[in-house]
C-alpha cells in the first residue's frame, strides 16, 4: 500500500512542478517562433531576439533595473548593517519602535506604499524619475536587510567586542574586526534578498518612476496591451540569465568542496 | 559600546521620513477634498462617502476580497499536501524539489504572469477564471515553502509516540501534524492574502481589463485619471480592511496554538 501512495504522492509533485514551469518553457519555446502568433509555433527564427537588442527602450530598461538594483543593494546592505549594528547596542523601546515602523512596508500592500511615496514625492515638488525610485527601492529594502541581520545580532557574545575594545582597539577596528566578521552571512544574506527585491520589483517602480524611465517589468507591463512578440524574447532573456546564475551559485560550492575533499586526501 | 547606539539615529530620521511621512500622506490626501494642497487642507469625509455611496465600489471591494479569500484556500488545498508529500522526502530529494518550487519564483512576477497569456489562448476560460490561474500560479510557491517549513520543524519522535499510544495513521496527523503546521497555513496566508487582494498587474495582464479588482481601481485614480484624493480614500479603506483579516487571522493562530497547550 505504501508503495502505492509513493506513486501518486509522485505523481502530484510532477503535476504541480508541469504547473510551475510550463508557462516558462512555453515563452521559452515562443521566443524562437517566426511568426507574431502566441499560440502557432510556424517556424524557428531568432528575429524577436534582433529586435529585442536593437530595440533602445528595452535596452534602457535592462540598464535602468540593473542600476537600481545594484545602489539598491549596496546603499541599503550599508544602512541596515550600521543601523542594526546601532539598535543591539540601544535600549529595547528603541529597537521595538524601529521594528515597528519597518513592519509597515513589509506588511503593507505593496501598492499602498507605493502611493505613499508618490504622494510624498510630488508633494515635495519632487520630479519623479530614477532617483526617486533608487530612494524608493532603498527604503523598502532596508528593512528586509535589517530582518536578516538582526537575529546573527542577537547571538553574539557582547563580550568579544568589549575584549577587542579594553585590548585596544578604536571602536572602528572593533566593529570592523570583529563585529562585522561574526554577522557575514546574515549580511550576505540580506544583500541577496534586497538584490532581488529590487530587481523584481514593479509595482512601487511603477508609481515612483517618471516620464521615460521604465525598469524591465514596467516596460512589460505597458507593451504588453498588444500582441508584442519581443517581450517573449525578452522574458527567455531574463530566464537564461537567472538559470544560469543559479547554476554557478549552486555548483560552484559543489565543485568547490570537492576539491577541498580531494585536496584533504592529497595532504 | 553603548556609543554604538548611535549607529542607528540616521536611519530613526530617514524611517520618519521615507516610511511614516509616506503613509501620513496617503490618510491626509484620504480625508481632504481634491485639488488640497498640504497648505491649504480641508478636512472632508467626502472621499469615503463617495465610495460607499456608488454600489460600484463596495462591489469591486467585495470581489477582490472574495477572489482573495478564493485563492489562498486553493493556495491551502494545492499547497498542503505539496508541502506534506516533500517534507516526507529523503534529505537530498527535499533539497532538490524546494529549489525546483524556488527556482521560477527568480523570475519576475510580471514576465511569469505574462507567460500565461499565450498559454491560455488554447482554452476557452471567463476572464474571472483565468485571473484565478494567474493568482494561484503567482502565489502557490509561498504557501507551499511556508507549509514545508512547518512541517520538517516537526520532530518525528512525536509521530512514533502517538503510534505508540494507539493513534492510527490518520489519527496521528490529525492530532499531531496538523496542529503543529498550522502556524505554517498561517503564515501561508498572510504571504497569499495580502498580494491577492491588492493585485492588479494579474486581473490587467490575464483578465483583459474587463476585470476590476481593488488594485486596478487605486491604479486608475492615481495613473490615469489623476484623482489622488479618492485614491487614497480607497487604499485608506484597503489597508484597514487588511490589517482587520490580518489580526483576526493572527489571533486564530493564536486559540489554535493555546488550545494545543
Amino acid at each position: 500500500m505504501e508503495k502505492k501512495t509513493k506513486l501518486h504522492e509522485k505523481i502530484y509533485l510532477i503535476l504541480i512542478l508541469f504547473f510551475f514551469y510550463l508557462p516558462i518553457f512555453y515563452v521559452v519555446f515562443f521566443s524562437f517562433n517566426s511568426s507574431k502568433s502566441l499560440t502557432r509555433f510556424t517556424g524557428f527564427s531568432l528575429q524577436w531576439y534582433e529586435k529585442m537588442f536593437s530595440n533602445r527602450t528595452i535596452i534602457e530598461a535592462i540598464g535602468y533595473t540593473v542600476a537600481c538594483a545594484v545602489i539598491a543593494t549596496i546603499v541599503s546592505t550599508i544602512v541596515g548593517t550600521i543601523t542594526a549594528i546601532g539598535l543591539s547596542k540601544s535600549n529595547r523601546i528603541v529597537r521595538e519602535m524601529v521594528s515597528q515602523v519597518n513592519n509597515l512596508p513589509m506588511l503593507n500592500p505593496d501598492i499602498v506604499t507605493a502611493i505613499g511615496f508618490m504622494l510624498f514625492f510630488t508633494s515635495l515638488r519632487i520630479q519623479t524619475g530614477f532617483t526617486t525610485m533608487v530612494l524608493a527601492h532603498i527604503a523598502f529594502c532596508i528593512p528586509y536587510v535589517m530582518l536578516s541581520i538582526m537575529p546573527k545580532l542577537r547571538s553574539l557574545d557582547p563580550n568579544i567586542a568589549e575584549a577587542a575594545l579594553d585590548l585596544g582597539c578604536t571602536p572602528i577596528q572593533a566593529l570592523w574586526k570583529v563585529i562585522i566578521p561574526q554577522i557575514k552571512e546574515g549580511i550576505i544574506a540580506g544583500a541577496l534578498v534586497a538584490f532581488t527585491m529590487s530587481f523584481d520589483d514593479f509595482v512601487i517602480s511603477l508609481f515612483t518612476t517618471g516620464p521615460g524611465v521604465n525598469n524591465i517589468s514596467i516596460y512589460v507591463y505597458s507593451s504588453v496591451k498588444r500582441i508584442n512578440p519581443t517581450i517573449n524574447a525578452l522574458s527567455a532573456l531574463i530566464v537564461y540569465v537567472i538559470t544560469i546564475v543559479l547554476i554557478i551559485i549552486n555548483v560552484v560550492p559543489m565543485i568547490k568542496e570537492r576539491r577541498g575533499k580531494r585536496n584533504e586526501q592529497i595532504s | 559600546m553603548k556609543g554604538f547606539s548611535k549607529m542607528a539615529y540616521p536611519y530613526i530620521v530617514w524611517m520618519v521620513i521615507m516610511i511614516i511621512l509616506p503613509m501620513l500622506m496617503i490618510v491626509f490626501y484620504a480625508f481632504s477634498k481634491s485639488g488640497n494642497d498640504v497648505l491649504t487642507f480641508q478636512f472632508t469625509f467626502q472621499n469615503f462617502v463617495r465610495f460607499f455611496e456608488d454600489s460600484v465600489f463596495p462591489n469591486v471591494l467585495w470581489r477582490s476580497l472574495k477572489m482573495a479569500v478564493a485563492t489562498t484556500v486553493i493556495c491551502i488545498a494545492l499547497g498542503y499536501p505539496c508541502g506534506y508529500i516533500i517534507a516526507k522526502l529523503k534529505g537530498n530529494n527535499q533539497a532538490i524539489m524546494i529549489l525546483l518550487i524556488t527556482l521560477p519564483m527568480w523570475i519576475n512576477m510580471l514576465v511569469r504572469t505574462y507567460a500565461w497569456r499565450g498559454l491560455l489562448g488554447y482554452v476557452e476560460l471567463s476572464s474571472e477564471a483565468r485571473v484565478y490561474v494567474g493568482m494561484v500560479y503567482n502565489f502557490l510557491p509561498f504557501m507551499i515553502l511556508e507549509i514545508y517549513t512547518a512541517l520538517s520543524k516537526i520532530d518525528p519522535a512525536l509521530l512514533v509516540a502517538a503510534r505508540d499510544l494507539g493513534a492510527n495513521d490518520f489519527q496521528a496527523f490529525l492530532k499531531v501534524t496538523l496542529p503543529l503546521s498550522l502556524s505554517g497555513v498561517v503564515s501561508g496566508i498572510t504571504l497569499v492574502f495580502l498580494p491577492a487582494v491588492s493585485s492588479f498587474f494579474i486581473p490587467k495582464l490575464l483578465g483583459g481589463g474587463q476585470y476590476v479588482l481593488i488594485g486596478n481601481l487605486i491604479e486608475d485614480y492615481f495613473i490615469t485619471s489623476g484623482d489622488w484624493n479618492f485614491g487614497s480614500a480607497i487604499s485608506f479603506i484597503m489597508a484597514i480592511i487588511i490589517l482587520i483579516s490580518m489580526y483576526v487571522t493572527r489571533k486564530l493562530d493564536r486559540t489554535a496554538k493555546e488550545d494545543e497547550i
